[in-house]
């Protein structure tokens, strides 16, 4: 069978998988909706009151009825009302994603752009004084947690110089795109200070790889430059890694960062899973998780569609 | 005549200066312009760390220059010394005037570049062409190396050829700017022999016909015979001995050059078979030690999704042989021929799609009679293990016991294969390759096997080491009774052992009978092909003719069956298949 039918197929299977077990996480975590939602203010309720308001967001079904109109709502791209909003899944959701979106592309943008030159850098200075000062920036970029990334970001550039807005209401990149890029430069900073690490770390070491293949050696023998050997000939064949770490790094960044989302009070997806999840808003964790997967998958899909791009021997054929 | 190439006194040092390892130790040579001169040794002679020092590319595997001068006439007739050249000089004059081919076509050029844009790339560097007129010297260039069909195949990938079409390919691109001195490592070493003589013939073909100078470094002095003008043999990174052709290989000097000539297997056509085992002699009807019938092996290619299989591949279509105790039966072929195949499937290594086994009259190869010897000693030993639980490993997976018999039979085989007694103890990093393919044979010995398949057993040692494990194997057989079934591609290491030789073809046996009889008097048209192929030292300065033939595909359609052998008898013990 073609490896992307495959692929293809095998989709479905987790997507079914991932739903199932959101379905059943959530509801073995103590606590009911209700009660959440109304917080000290449920006690004043009847019990009537209560089971009408149960009633009203499906919440008093059994667990296969609920699930099957939860998925058979997922079909017609109903992910159920969110008992927090009091509005449809689906819509918080899209409210929410352009943030994390555009926050995992500059992440990425910022990862790709320093994280592959400078491991290339290193690479051709094996062993060299720049090789080890690399290796040692890669070293604690990768050990340092956002967190303390961020806050310190934040403590030198926002409160010390002033240079950058720490804070305040978010703007979205369609109304005020220089506001916005002001707010959003720091947090895609924190968010690419370890994805630049592991891109450097990696790409360092599949060009070392590939800088002592065969093919590199007929190169430099054909007499080509220094500069053509390595970006033309080795980092094509250095590159199939990168796409790997890049398109699971990508993947994680699209389910929203919570940390660096709290840090700089950002209305992104991963607050918002936070916020489900305290408030057991059963539909919304659901949904959004559901979503999160569908956004990993298909990540995953086009990576996979990268690697025939970059390398003619992995062929989309069965055999 | 005036040199091309002035080599003195090369010293080449790896490594920083407190453990800088010195590779190289002061080699001269010199090349008037259009001559070759061959550099031969055995691995870590130092034979290509001088011919990468040539080009400069020792810098980039970590080698210096320590000292000594590389004398190089450029076109225009300066001299320009290599060693002390700036990189910028020496990135036009490599691929230019200077090229090179390696050892290894399928992993020299770029897999995921085309051929096209890899060959187009030498006369966009040094010829200054783009677009399509670089496009049409490209092709130029593979019909120039007798690739059919070139304007489609510069849009494939390497991937997509076999290994004798790149090395062409890799010779397309190192003449692409027809370059004053070739320098070729190995260039055949992992060719099969026919294509090893295809691309013998192109180099001699191009270097009449351009004139260039070339350094062609081998470990086979049979190739040397066919192609060189002058001799430089190395060992230990020093040159022992050098001189034209025929004096060195006539009257050679150094003791070492003595070795190699004379310690080292050279095909003679038939002349040096083994005489001590003569199957007609044996007394009434003996039970084979292994007789192998109608052995089948399809592996089946898998269709599309819910389309039925297109065919399998055939690796091995209907062979028959018998193996008498105390006798070697050589298999020999080329890659893909089904040698290997046929090898594990009476191992049990892979599952016959037909076709019976029996040992010594008894179906099956059950029990622990058949034993295995591999190709590569570095990769058939666990690093992990000691030689004891090496030597324990096929009885405990026997299921007995390692007790004092045991013991004991492991301490009388490494006696017999010449290997210490506190080797018990060591761990496979501490042997030499040769050594180790001796642990192999050992290992292979415990269980007492009235059978060894020994699979290219020496094809990955160097040549000289390569007798010394013939001989302990004829040693063992001797001692032992042992029967082998020698898998070779190698016809002069077969001469040297088999009793019998069988001619595997496209999964198929094409000629089977007495070694001396198939090697002497071939009479199937592609043992004729093998044999003429085979390098040797007697054949001097040839003109190959070049024969681009291709091995046919094992790929048959469902339900394919091949046809019933017809076969032609040349003598008591000599068959061959009837041709169409």
């Amino acid at each position: 069978m073609n490896y992307l039918t495959r692929r293809l197929l095998t989709f479905p299977l987790v997507m079914f998988g991932v739903s199932v077990l959101v379905f059943v996480a959530i509801r073995l975590v103590p606590g009911d909706a209700i009660t959440a939602m109304l917080g000290t203010e449920a006690g004043l309720l009847t019990p009537e009151q209560k089971a009408a308001l149960a009633s009203y967001f499906g919440l008093d079904q059994s667990w296969w009825v609920q699930y099957a109109r939860w998925i058979a709502g997922v079909f017609s791209g109903d992910l159920g009302l969110s008992v927090t909003y009091g509005k449809p899944v689906l819509d918080v959701i899209l409210d929410r994603f352009p943030l994390t979106l555009q926050l995992a592309l500059m992440a990425m943008v910022i990862a790709l752009g320093t994280g592959l030159p400078l491991g290339v850098f290193a690479a051709t200075r094996n062993g060299k004084a720049a090789d080890l000062g690399v290796r040692i920036l890669a070293m604690i970029g990768q050990s340092t947690p956002s967190f303390v990334v961020g806050l310190l970001l934040i403590y030198f550039l926002s409160v010390g110089f002033g240079v950058l807005p720490a804070m305040g209401q978010f703007v979205p990149l369609w109304q005020d795109p220089l506001t916005n890029l002001g707010q959003m430069i720091l947090p895609a900073i924190t968010l690419g200070f370890a994805f630049t690490a592991s891109v450097t770390r990696i790409s360092r070491s599949a060009m070392l790889d590939v800088l002592s293949d065969d093919y590199v050696r007929t190169a430099r023998a054909k007499g080509a430059p220094a500069r053509r050997v390595i970006w033309r000939h080795a980092l094509p064949n250095a590159l199939i890694p990168v796409v790997t770490l890049s398109g699971v790094e990508f993947g994680y960044l699209l389910g929203g960062a919570v940390l660096v989302e709290q840090i700089y009070a950002l209305p992104g997806l991963g607050r918002l899973v936070l916020e489900a999840i305290l408030q057991r808003d059963y539909a919304l964790v659901q949904g959004t998780v559901l979503f999160i997967a569908f956004n990993f998958l298909l990540v995953n899909l086009l990576v996979d569609l990268a690697y025939v791009a970059l390398d003619p021997r992995i062929r989309l054929g069965g055999n | 005549m005036t040199s091309l190439l002035r080599v003195s006194n090369l010293r080449v040092a790896f490594g920083k200066p407190p453990v800088q390892k010195e590779i190289v130790h002061g080699v001269s040579f010199d090349i008037p312009a259009g001559q070759t001169l061959a550099i031969v040794g055995e691995s870590g002679s130092g034979k290509s760390v001088t011919a990468l020092s040539v080009n400069r590319l020792v810098d980039y595997g970590g080698g210096r220059i320590t000292s000594g001068e590389i004398l190089y006439t450029r076109a225009d007739g300066s001299v320009l010394d290599l060693v002390t050249a700036p990189e910028t000089t020496l990135e036009k004059i490599r691929g230019a005037e200077i090229s090179m081919i390696f050892q290894e076509p399928m992993t020299s050029l770029n897999p995921v570049l085309t051929i096209g844009t890899q060959v187009e790339e030498a006369f966009r560097l040094h010829r200054g062409l783009t677009g399509a007129q670089a496009r049409k010297a490209a092709k130029d260039a593979l019909d120039r190396v007798r690739i059919s069909d070139a304007e489609r195949r510069l849009s494939y990938c390497p991937h997509q050829f076999s290994g004798g079409m790149l090395q062409r390919v890799m010779i397309a691109i190192a003449l692409a700017c027809n370059p004053r001195l070739l320098i070729a490592d190995e260039p055949t070493t992992a060719l099969d022999v026919t294509v090893q003589a295809q691309i013998m013939a192109l180099l001699a073909e191009l270097k009449r016909e351009t004139g260039m100078g070339m350094i062609f470094i081998t470990h086979d002095l049979g190739l040397v015979a066919g192609i060189a003008d002058q001799v430089l043999v190395m060992q230990g990174g020093e040159a022992v001995e050098q001189g034209p052709l025929d004096a060195v290989l006539d009257n050679p000097q150094h003791p070492y050059t003595r070795h190699l000539l004379s310690a080292v297997p050279h095909f003679t056509s038939g002349r040096s078979v083994r005489t001590d085992h003569d199957r007609s002699a044996a007394a009434g009807k003996p039970v084979p030690a292994l007789n192998v019938q109608d052995l089948v092996v399809r592996f089946p290619m898998r269709g599309g999704f819910l389309k039925p299989s297109p065919g399998a591949v055939h690796a091995v279509d209907g062979v028959d042989f018998d193996l008498m105790p105390g006798e070697t039966l050589a298999v020999v072929g080329e890659s893909g021929c089904g040698k290997s195949t046929t090898a594990r499937a009476i191992l049990g290594l892979v599952q016959p799609t037909r076709g019976t086994l029996a040992v010594h009259g008894k179906d099956g190869t059950a029990g622990h009679v058949v034993q295995m010897v591999f190709q590569n000693p570095y990769a058939s030993l666990n690093p992990r293990l000691s030689i004891e639980s090496i030597l324990a490993e096929p009885v405990t997976a026997a299921g007995h016991r390692v007790d004092a018999a045991v013991r004991q039979r492991m301490a009388m085989l490494l006696d017999r294969v010449g290997l210490p007694q506190d080797s018990l103890k060591r761990y496979p990093h501490e042997f030499s390759g040769g050594q180790r393919q001796r642990l192999c044979i050992a290992r292979a010995l415990m269980l007492n096997p009235s059978v060894v398949v020994l699979d290219e057993a020496v094809s990955a040692l160097d040549v000289s080491v390569q007798a010394k494990v013939l001989e302990l194997l004829i040693d063992l057989q001797r001692e032992f009774g042992l029967s082998y079934l020698f898998v070779s591609h190698d016809m002069a290491v077969v001469e040297r052992i088999a009793h019998r030789v069988a001619v595997l073809y496209a999964g198929q046996v094409v000629e089977i009978g007495r070694a001396a009889d198939v090697l002497g008097t071939p009479r199937h048209s592609y043992t004729r092909r093998l044999i003429d192929a085979v390098p040797h030292i007697d054949r001097r300065r040839l003109d190959y003719a070049l024969d681009t033939r291709q091995v046919p595909s094992l790929v048959r359609p469902r339900g394919f069956e091949p046809s019933p052998v017809a076969w032609v008898s040349h003598g008591p013990d000599h068959l061959s298949r009837t041709e169409a």
